[in-house]
């Protein structure tokens, strides 16, 4: 395999992988911030603006993270540097 | 496949370029100016208002009031700023309801750009409310080890706003690019839906995010002072560290 074959197949694997994983971890933390949420809400319903501001604003952080997951997947598979690079090198010779 | 609107070029004129982010970021500035000033030219006190006024007050009452829940007590010295932030960016959401636009907030640089203003805006207030020595005090509390971290955190946080913002609008209108060459017809209407929603809490969370920072860096000497009993309602917002 030559060097862009390789970095093609890192680069689609790596997306794959990326995305999984990133969404898995994010998923379990929204599930239980609006499993409590839904919790103190059912317990103190007065305080519902608090609850549901302080959620949003979690929710949002927790999420980046995910979101974190795709833009770097997204950069492998759209912009790659490595795979850019390369194939400018390429066109050069 | 395009990754931003930065890719669309209107017109071209030597190495400057008109790109679709320019364009609408302009366009919408455009909007939110001209109708504002239209709608506050005509302004009344009595009981007869334009539903315009009515519109713009509820905007601006419910910004205030949501500024001041989160800690800041005088909603007014910051509404300018945040309020701005927010109408900008749930306006610029809004209006993906409009055949043919691009939010400009796809696009990395301009949320960037956002996130600097937040960058450079929270020492502004910072020092406004408690000088040069008092804002600068800040840094190094609790102890002076704590300086890098404080540094690293006011980096990230930025860094974290722009990629949030990026990544949330960019990947709302990619999910409609790629569900149109699958399921043409129903399914990339729901998700634009879907991409509203996401639009306005992203809106809302940059603000509110935005209005932390600036409560945390006016707020310090504050909250040191008064005694541990009445802040309990400012805990969830204060601390310096609270990075995305």
């Amino acid at each position: 395999m030559d060097s862009i074959t390789i970095i093609a197949v890192a680069s689609i694997i790596t997306a794959g992988i990326t995305t999984a994983f990133g969404t898995m971890a994010p998923a379990l933390g929204e599930g239980k911030a609006v499993a409590t949420a839904l919790t103190s809400l059912a317990q103190q319903p007065d305080a519902s603006a608090t609850i549901t501001r302080t959620l949003f604003v979690g929710l949002a952080m927790i999420e980046s993270t995910a979101i974190y997951c795709f833009v770097v997947s997204m950069i492998l598979i759209f912009a790659n540097p490595f795979w850019n690079h390369f194939i400018a090198q390429a066109a050069g010779q | 496949m395009r990754l931003s609107p930065d890719e669309i070029v209107f017109w071209q004129y030597g190495s400057f370029k008109l790109n679709a982010t320019i364009v609408f970021t302009w366009g919408l500035m455009l909007i939110l100016a001209v109708g504002s000033r239209f709608i506050t030219r005509r302004l009344s006190t009595e009981h007869t208002r334009s539903r315009w006024q009515n519109l713009l007050e509820i905007i601006v009452t419910g910004i205030a009031k949501q500024v001041e829940e989160v800690g800041l007590s005088q909603p007014r010295k910051y509404l300018g700023f945040l309020g701005t932030l927010f109408l900008f960016i749930a306006a610029a959401s809004l209006f993906t309801i409009v055949p043919g636009y691009q939010p400009p907030t796809g696009s990395l640089s301009t949320t960037t750009a956002l996130a600097l203003c937040v960058l450079v805006a929270v020492p502004l207030f910072g020092v406004q409310e408690q000088g040069v020595g008092g804002y600068l005090k800040s840094y190094i509390q609790p102890t002076f080890i704590m300086l890098p971290f404080n540094l690293i955190s006011e980096v990230s946080r930025t860094l974290a706003l722009a990629v949030r913002l990026f990544g949330n609008m960019m990947s709302g209108a990619m999910i409609i690019g790629i569900l149109l060459t699958i399921t043409p017809f129903v399914f990339p209407i729901v998700m634009t839906l879907l991409g509203l929603l996401t639009g306005m809490v992203q809106a809302y969370i940059f603000s509110i995010l935005a209005a932390v920072y600036i409560a945390a860096a006016t707020q310090v000497r504050r909250t040191q002072s008064k005694s541990a009993s009445d802040h309990s309602s400012m805990n969830s917002t204060t601390p310096r560290n609270s990075h995305g």
